[in-house]
């Protein structure tokens, strides 16, 4: 174990349950303790789960085009709850249309994400980036 | 014959069940005003005079009593999130059969610290974090809890890591503080009952004796449990059985009151449709609600107010005028029976139903549908009791209604409102002795009997 907490969810209105299925394993698999709240979650579920586990980094899926909109906010809110400088992850199909991923990812970096993930990135690549931020390689 | 004698010492009534357990039935049951102020025996004393009276004097082989006289079990919970080591505080309070003042998340402020002072709590339950989670809250909460002057104790029930630090800052004040497992050892795992237990020692040893119910132990082998706690665990027996006896499987119980309503279910409430995504905290089995401003008497008013006067209107069929003038009356004298005021008699018949609907409403889980871009997707919060064969109801207001089925009926489903996940189809049995606390109470000695005596007296409407 390496006595890191992740808050792990799908947001918005979004159902696609099986990349974060596979993502809860392999994070699990990694060493990190994983609180996976599924699909549907709105940021504040994602907020309270955080402070509730003292969590280390949220990490936020999206796949059905919609993640610009449900992700706004994200940041603001959890300096609001008190979570200063926690780590956000998100990654998916994030936006609708051949946006560049450079273009996505900017975007995504400005609303306050601290890295963002093109679609088929695998959870290797992830695990890698989060144990580097977290200080625990 | 082998009699017990079941005493519940109310808020307003001291009522006695006498039960003979050799032939498993109720031999009689009476009724007299609590006398907590002067000598609690008073009332006993009376109550058992109207019991001789009805049934001659009989040797009892055991006195076992609950009580909710002096206010109850008055207890406050802290958490840190609301919906989450908060939310999972109250339902351990309500549980174990309290009075939740109130519940506090996050950091608790000088005001609200204040605010504990003053409503004078039994117990306090400190809870907040999951194992290994957040620390901060929880110490700071410590802190200022250990400030608070006033005579209660503490259990805490937090994240883990903290316990033997919040301890040591909690015992400090001189109060009696017990420590014991995370009500939410897990994000999202419910785990109520240590706290419970442990609820329930400190009310067995400290709250009776500062009650001035100790009075009363030279006659009684003792107060079990609050009376809500009784009632519930007389739900749970009848539901689950014991040894060869079988339960009557899901259920749940009525119980209305003056001053509140309170709803007890024994069922897991999952969902009963396909493709239902469940939200929130995990529902306990055995789960009770408590709504305060539920009553027909001291509540009255402020059930009229949260149901709309026009609601009371239809169901009464009497108009708004009729309704202000019995609510006047019934506030001027709480303690006013209809008997022959025809006037207050519907009325009460239309506060009993609204009680009931209102007070099972909140009890039991909802369904939202989502429109997504992938189509619909349901979402549920809380119980789906739709399925639920089994409505039972207690309380004066209930019992001696004049139309107790249509009363409970409140309880069903309504097409209107499909969000409220209700009981579809149940079936409905009335307590027309008033023996469920006092049930509840020979459950814990002789659980086989009293499921029986349920089976018998409960009565089918």
């Amino acid at each position: 174990m390496l006595n890191k907490t992740l808050v792990l969810g799908v947001i918005g209105a979004d159902v696609h349950a099986i990349g974060n299925k596979i993502l809860d394993y392999a994070l699990t698999e990694a060493g990190f303790k994983v609180i996976n709240l599924g699909v549907m979650v709105s940021q504040e579920e994602f907020i309270n789960a955080a402070i509730e586990t003292d969590a280390d980094a949220i990490l936020v899926s999206s796949l059905y085009g919609h993640g610009e909109l449900d992700c706004r906010g994200l940041r603001e809110k959890c300096d609001e709850a008190g979570l200063k400088d926690i780590l956000l992850y998100v990654g998916g199909n994030l936006v609708v249309g051949k946006t560049p991923f450079e273009e996505v990812e900017k975007k995504f970096k400005e609303m306050g994400f601290n890295r963002v993930y093109p679609p088929g990135t695998l959870p290797d690549t992830a695990i890698a980036d989060i144990k580097k931020d977290l200080g625990v390689e | 014959m082998k009699a017990v004698l079941l005493i519940d010492f109310g808020s307003t009534y001291t009522k006695l069940t006498a039960a003979d357990i050799d032939n498993e039935v109720i031999l009689g049951t009476a009724k007299a005003f609590t006398t907590i102020s002067t000598d609690i025996n008073e009332g006993l004393e009376n109550a058992l005079k109207d019991l001789e009276k009805q049934i001659g004097r009989i040797n009892y082989t055991a006195r076992y009593a609950c009580s909710s006289a002096a206010g109850g079990l008055r207890m406050a919970a802290v958490g840190l999130v609301p919906d989450l080591t908060a939310e999972a505080a109250k339902r351990a309070a309500l549980s174990a059969g309290a009075k939740v003042l109130k519940v506090y998340s996050y950091d608790l402020s000088l005001n609200e610290a204040r605010e504990i002072e003053e409503a004078e709590p039994d117990i306090l339950l400190l809870t907040g974090g999951t194992d290994g989670g957040n620390k901060e809250v929880i110490l700071h909460n410590a802190r200022i809890i250990s400030d608070i002057s006033g005579d209660f104790s503490i259990v805490v029930a937090g994240n883990k890591s903290a316990a033997d630090e919040v301890f040591s800052i909690l015992s400090k004040s001189g109060k009696e503080v017990r420590v014991c497992e995370n009500v939410m050892p897990e994000f999202n795992t419910l785990n109520i009952e240590p706290a419970r237990e442990a609820i329930r020692e400190i009310f067995l040893k400290r709250i009776i004796h500062a009650k001035g119910l100790t009075k009363v132990k030279s006659l009684i082998e003792g107060i079990l449990m609050p009376t809500p706690s009784a009632v519930l665990n007389a739900a749970h027996r009848l539901s689950a059985g014991f040894g060869d006896e079988k339960g009557i499987g899901e259920l749940m119980v009525v119980d209305a009151g003056g001053a509140t309503t309170d709803v007890h279910s024994i069922a897991d409430g999952l969902p009963t449709q396909s493709g239902v995504i469940y939200k929130g905290l995990p529902e306990p089995f055995v789960k009770r609600t408590v709504e305060g401003d539920l009553g027909v008497r001291y509540s009255a008013s402020a059930l009229v107010e949260a149901a709309g006067i026009k609601q009371v209107e239809k169901l009464t069929n009497l108009p708004v005028a009729d309704i202000e003038c019995c609510l006047k009356v019934i506030k001027e004298s709480p303690e006013i029976l209809p008997c022959d005021n025809e006037k207050l008699s519907k009325l009460d018949f239309g506060l009993a139903s609204l009680a009931v609907r209102l007070a099972v409403e909140r009890h039991v889980g909802t369904i939202e549908t989502f429109y997504t871009p992938l189509g619909a997707s349901y979402i549920q919060t809380g119980k789906d009791l739709t399925g639920l064969k089994t409505v039972i109801g207690t309380g004066g207001p209930v019992i001696n209604s004049s139309n107790p089925l249509k009363v409970l009926s409140q309880a069903l489903y309504d097409e209107a409102n499909p969000a409220l996940l209700k009981p579809k189809q149940a079936e409905f049995l009335l307590d027309t002795k008033y023996i469920m606390a006092a049930m509840g109470l020979l459950c814990e000695h002789h659980p086989e009997v009293g499921i029986r005596i349920m089976k018998k007296e409960l009565m089918k409407l």
